[in-house]
């Protein structure tokens, strides 16, 4: 639906030339979420601009619904626009107009006749939940009901894309989540392919199919998010996935110094991450049976759910004689769970903690 | 008794004047200013219709003509006035110089009431498909009318001011009224009956403004 080849943007700024973009190659599938992340100053920003030509990348081809848009003049290119709808961080509404209005905005530039227009706005306002709202203005409106009327609006053309620009990054959690819900519910209603930039990686887990981590210009990490939010690559990536999923160690062993070969009292830490099925799979109830002679400490536990796919985290602590330990350490091997060794940690005394 | 009975005409045929001068000239101006605002908003750089220089042309032009003192201008624009109505002299004439000074002072104003319209409003326009022409109108000018009106307010107000002077050119007036009777004929009470009138009238016209920009923002 969406392919961009080799994006290239740079400005002249006050301080020299700024390269924003640096090659960047993505595909978007019809009827996909995809999410793209990043820090603030990263180009997720101007690469989503690109899609629908705000910015004109300075090299690079971007196809829309396999239409070549850097290709386009003025007036193909505004028509172009009309199927691709567009969702702000602060909204953009326009405070002189009432929330009908609003909606029926982009129907009132293509000269819609007003009782078709009135056919068209009725059932998005009900889409949108907003239909006792119809007169009046954005100021009298929540944070989370202005982004209902301009999801509304960007809805009024029949788009067959949605470009979502930090959509929900000025919004409260619980609003957020309610919105992130909208976004999902009209992507499988009306199979639209829905772009969601964020710095958020909440968002990306909430409704995303695929996600590309973008750092510096360029995308650091891509892939469905089950694969990135399981096994990260990149430092970015992991930085990203740490706000939600702390890979920090218990409180009980923070700060002490992790040793690859065993200290006297010392456990050997492992993460193991479950995934699938296998995630409730009795794994360490076997392990302990048929590895006598180590013991085994639940440090830290934790379930979640990605896409509907069962994915746990935990961190145990291992000890006993050597050759017990590398016996658990190879029958974890062989199991479906993957298993990251920290290192060999003292937990601290008591007192200190 | 005689006092009210001869200044009461007197204070109504000025008055009636300066209203006529002030509104047609507003109207004359606004139709070119508006327009001239717009045009000054809109090629600006980042904007629109970005054109730098254009934009340093007309906007040296505005600059040059609100440098001049309107007392000047009256003067030295009286050729120009000529070939336009026929005379140099009378109220009506009064409203050429009032238009040329009164149309880069909307120019700006207006310029400054377009530049608080957020841009992300433009750039929503603009991925709606939205052409310049119909930013102009359905986006810039109605967010930006409420300041508009405040700023236009500003201007009727100058207005009042500029054509007291232009009774210099026989234009009659409020302005006049108190030069030729006030003062060049010790008459102080007339002086300060035309002070009062004029505070009344520029206050008036500060309420309806403000209650007008009030209506008008929805914000």
């Amino acid at each position: 639906m969406i392919k961009l080849t080799n994006i290239e943007k740079i400005y002249d700024s006050p301080a020299g030339k700024v390269h924003a973009l640096k090659g960047i190659n993505l595909e978007i599938a019809r009827g996909e979420i995809y999410g793209i992340i990043g820090l603030s100053g990263a180009g997720k920003s101007t690469l989503v601009r690109c899609i629908n030509m705000l910015e004109r990348p300075t090299a690079g081809e971007v196809l829309v619904d396999g239409q070549e848009m850097t290709k386009l003049n003025e007036s193909q290119l505004r028509d172009a626009r009309k199927n691709i709808g567009m969702i702000f961080q602060h909204f953009n509404l326009l405070s002189s107009a009432t929330v009908y209005e609003n909606i029926a905005f982009p129907l009132t530039l293509s000269k819609v006749p007003k009782d078709e227009i009135a056919k068209k706005v009725q059932p998005l306002l009900e889409l949108v939940g907003l239909k006792d709202k119809a007169n009046q203005y954005p100021a009298q409106l929540s944070g989370g009901q202005k982004q209902r009327v301009g999801i509304a609006r960007a809805l009024a053309s029949n788009p067959k894309i949605l470009l979502c620009d930090e959509a929900t990054s000025a919004l409260d959690p619980q609003t957020t989540k309610s919105i992130l819900a909208l976004i999902k519910d009209i992507n499988k209603k009306l199979s639209l392919t829905v772009v969601v930039i964020t710095h958020e990686m909440q968002v990306i887990k909430e409704i995303c199919d695929k996600v590309a981590v973008i750092s510096n210009g360029v995308i650091a990490e891509r892939g469905s998010v089950l694969e990135v939010f399981t096994n990260p690559q990149q430092p970015i990536t992991k930085e990203f996935i740490s706000v939600l999923l702390s890979n920090e160690l218990p409180a009980a062993f923070r700060g002490n110094e992790i040793s690859q070969t065993e200290t006297p009292g010392s456990l050997l830490l492992l993460r193991l991450i479950f995934l699938g099925e296998k995630a409730d799979d009795p794994v360490l109830a076997q392990m302990i049976r048929n590895c006598p002679g180590v013991e085994c400490t639940m440090l830290f536990g934790n379930l979640d759910e990605i896409h509907g796919v069962p994915f746990g985290r935990f961190i145990i602590g291992l000890s006993g004689n050597e050759d017990a330990v590398q016996n658990a350490l190879e029958f974890l091997g062989g199991k479906e769970v993957r298993v990251e060794i920290i290192g060999y940690v003292r937990r601290n005394e008591l007192d200190a903690v | 008794m005689i006092f009210i009975n001869e200044i009461i005409p007197l204070l109504t045929k000025a008055l009636g004047e300066t209203v006529y001068m002030v509104l047609v000239s507003m109207l004359i101006a606004s139709i070119i200013g508006v327009p001239l605002g717009v045009l000054l908003h809109t090629t600006d750089k980042g904007q629109i219709l970005e054109s730098p220089a254009l934009n340093k042309i007309v906007g040296s032009i505005v600059n040059a003509l609100r440098s001049i003192p309107f007392i000047i201008l009256m003067v030295a624009i009286i050729p120009f006035t000529r070939f336009l109505v026929g005379s140099a002299i009378g109220t009506t004439a009064a409203i050429v110089p009032l238009v040329v000074a009164s149309i880069p002072f909307i120019g700006r104003q207006v310029e400054t009431s377009l530049k608080e319209v957020p841009a992300g409003l433009v750039e929503a326009a603009l991925s709606m498909g939205a052409t310049p022409m119909q930013i102009i109108s359905k986006v810039l000018l109605p967010e930006a009318m409420p300041s508009i009106v405040s700023q236009l307010t500003t201007v009727i107000i100058a207005l009042v001011g500029e054509s007291a002077m232009a009774g210099a050119i026989g234009g009659g007036g409020l302005g006049d009224l108190a030069i030729r009777y006030g003062y060049q004929r010790f008459r102080p009470e007339v002086m300060l009956a035309t002070v009062v009138v004029l505070i009344v009238l520029v206050q008036l016209v500060q309420f309806l403004g403000n209650t007008l920009a009030k209506k008008l923002n929805k914000r």
